[in-house]
């Protein structure tokens, strides 16, 4: 085992830099993302004016239901929903 | 010193359904797997990207199969892995020509677990040293921005710097003391 000596350990801290922002905030929402996705899911397997509206437009109908359709959420839509 | 929860606590709050724990969670491994795509597999900015986003999407849909919630670590780096894997694969000739050889992967996955494992043991630091050591070395902040972010004299950060790399030193001695017997 090497020795820990406090200029090691510089090197060790500056070998993890941050992830993005952005890429992390957005990993942390996965949870959230999922459980809209779900009702996202049930909504349009129950009510076809509904799966009609995703089918013709993903964006602006995700966007009318009050969701936010960005690119993860909106895969994920087309995935389940095999648009 | 703060009391920091461990990996297996952690997914098992995850598991249970909690949202902080989650977030906690991404926060503890995004270095390490951000530092997988781009350090190790040398992955562009925008492979990574993909990669890091389905390595977490895959570890929240399939931690209820983690038999051992102490092994999320290693669980992830080797998703990460197969992630970065089937990207190199899926890019270019010349991607692929450049990609690492497996040693080389190896070598650099070595010294990224080290890594991980002193920034875990900076959690257990106070709040100041922490904020310090992070922002001046994996956050590459000048003394005067770190200076002004923890309202302290710019021109004692140095010195600062050095006692908590000393601090962290001691934290990591007292969890391995082998190395701390022979010197390290």
């Amino acid at each position: 085992m090497y020795e820990r000596n406090e200029e090691t350990l510089a090197e060790l801290l500056r070998t993890l830099p941050a992830a993005p922002r952005a890429w992390v905030q957005a990993a942390q929402e996965i949870p959230l993302a999922r459980r809209g996705l779900d009702e996202i899911v049930e909504r349009a397997l129950a009510d076809q004016a509904f799966r009609d509206a995703l089918i013709a437009d993903l964006e602006a109908a995700l966007k009318g239901a009050g969701y936010e359709p960005d690119a993860t959420l909106t895969d994920a839509v087309r995935t389940r929903l095999a648009l | 010193m703060p009391v920091v929860e461990t990996d297996a606590q952690l997914v098992a709050r995850c598991r249970a359904g909690d949202d902080d724990a989650w977030r906690e969670l991404v926060d503890r491994f995004s270095r390490y797997v951000y530092a997988i795509a781009v350090q190790a597999y040398r992955l562009q900015e925008s492979d990574a990207e993909d990669v890091f986003q389905e390595a977490f999407a895959r570890a929240y849909e399939n931690l209820h199969k983690l038999r051992d919630d102490s092994a999320i670590r290693p669980w992830l780096a080797q998703l990460t892995r197969r992630l970065c894997i089937d990207m190199l694969r899926a890019g270019d000739r010349e991607q692929i020509e450049e990609s690492p050889e497996p040693r080389e992967v190896d070598d650099t996955l070595a010294r990224l677990d080290e890594a991980l494992a002193v920034h875990e043991a900076l959690a257990s630091l106070s709040d100041n040293c922490r904020e310090i050591l992070d922002r001046f070395f994996a956050r590459d902040e000048s003394y005067r921005n770190i200076g002004a972010a923890l309202d302290l004299p710019a021109g004692t950060i140095a010195s600062r710097i050095s006692r908590c790399l000393v601090k962290l030193r001691g934290e990591l001695e007292g969890r391995n003391p082998a190395s701390a017997e022979s010197g390290g």
